[in-house]
């Protein structure tokens, strides 16, 4: 419907552009871009200066109903683009909207003094502005989710990583301290670090501290034996250590068989560790025996 | 057909499987071994499997009836250089040979082999630390 009648928009945005450039600016200003010093008025200008001349050359090819086309790609390029460094300077969505949204005062505006006398016409350019206007600033925030979504798709990822360190202990035995929950996830990832490390280390012993682990449930107990099961298939045993009383009483109430040598604290574990492969740490000046 | 090589090492036999497992060839590799068992009265079996990157329940299987025969056979059976991909596998699966020793690699089977020769008679079978 709106296509039929070439629009007067991309024409009368054209012959003002710095007049609705201005407003607009101070629109965006008033709305608080600006406010919380996240940007520079310079970087903000430039931008509003870039959309609005894509904007103007989308508009020029006459496609006002889809913004999906190739014609408006540079457009959507430059949205994507703001809307991915206002996600990483910490801007808020609607603050990356309304980067979008608060072009339509001055379009508007500039659309009621040129059309004033044709009621007709400026209901339907108004109508043909809003909505892609509308339709452009969805896509920012679309955008703007999108590259949330990935920081916390990051972070996950670098928590997962940073939660599952191996420790070389000493000659042929390795730590596993455990903090946090056991997933199946994040089992299969402290299985693969700690297997690994065996074969680079040539370790015999892991001892695997769960200090860091909050509760132990059904759940949490097969992880831990499948991680001690496949540990004890390379050839290396395993030494459950940092069990808490609460978890201790846990495990007997719940019913679970661990089948592990397991010890109240790593020093216990250690010391056991260091007898099994036949190691002796002496205090200095002492006899070794 | 392709066959496994058995070798003497020592008092032990060293069993290095570098090709895929089939039904064929593991009957073939236990008949050969308890026959060579036999033959030379060794006291055990050294199984290198750090060739092979896929182990599945047959393959597992038979680990666990050729740990099961050289035991009959007075023999310890120590399995060496599963890789760490395989033995995520295996535990998926389910599978945990119980009843059989593991070692890192062919060097620290050996000396698990001679220690556990050098145990006495009674402790012979039980699994347990190493």
């Amino acid at each position: 419907m709106v296509a039929r009648a070439r629009s007067m928009i991309p024409t009368l945005l054209k012959t003002h552009e710095t007049m609705v450039l201005t407003s607009w600016m101070k629109s965006q200003v008033t709305a608080g871009s600006l406010r919380s010093g996240q940007m520079k008025e310079d970087e903000l200008k430039d931008q509003s200066e870039r959309f609005l001349r894509e904007f103007v050359h989308a508009l020029e090819s006459g496609e006002t109903n889809d913004i999906s086309g190739a014609t408006w790609s540079s457009v959507r390029d430059l949205l994507a683009e703001v809307s991915r460094s206002r996600a990483a300077q910490g801007f808020s969505p609607s603050q990356t909207a309304t980067f979008v949204f608060s072009l339509k005062e001055p379009v508007f505006t500039l659309l009621r003094d040129e059309i004033k006398d044709d009621a007709a016409k400026l209901a339907e350019e108004m109508w043909t502005a809003t909505t892609l206007v509308d339709k452009l600033g969805l896509y920012t925030t679309e955008v703007y989710q999108l590259r949330r979504d990935d920081i916390i798709k990051r972070q996950a990822q670098e928590l997962l990583e940073l939660s599952t360190p191996v420790v070389q202990l000493w000659d042929k035995i390795l730590a596993l301290p455990l903090i946090g929950t056991l997933d199946s996830e994040r089992t299969q990832t402290v299985m693969e670090n700690l297997l690994n490390s065996i074969v680079h280390s040539g370790a015999e012993i892991a001892i695997i501290d769960i200090t860091g682990v909050p509760t132990v449930d059904t759940l949490v107990a097969q992880h831990l034996i499948k991680t001690v099961s496949a540990a004890r298939l390379m050839g290396a045993d395993c030494i459950i250590s940092g069990i808490r009383p609460q978890i201790a009483q846990t495990i007997v109430h719940l019913g679970l068989q661990l089948d592990v040598i397991s010890k109240a604290t790593m020093a216990d574990a250690f010391a056991l560790a260091l007898r099994r492969t036949g190691q002796v740490v002496n205090r200095a000046q002492t006899k070794p025996t | 057909m392709e066959q496994i090589p058995i070798l003497k090492v020592g008092r032990c036999l060293l069993v290095s499987i570098q090709i895929d497992m089939h039904d064929k060839l593991a009957m073939a590799l236990q008949d050969d071994l308890t026959q060579k068992l036999v033959e030379t009265r060794a006291r055990g079996v050294l199984i290198d499997i750090s060739a092979l990157d896929l182990v599945d329940s047959f393959i597992g299987r038979m680990l666990s009836n050729i740990a099961a025969m050289a035991r009959v056979l007075d023999a310890q059976t120590v399995v060496v250089g599963m890789r760490p991909q395989v033995a995520i596998t295996l535990v998926e699966l389910g599978l945990t040979l119980p009843g059989i020793q593991t070692a890192l690699d062919v060097d620290r089977g050996l000396a698990l082999i001679s220690k556990l020769m050098d145990e006495p008679e009674g402790d012979r079978g039980a699994r347990g630390a190493h």
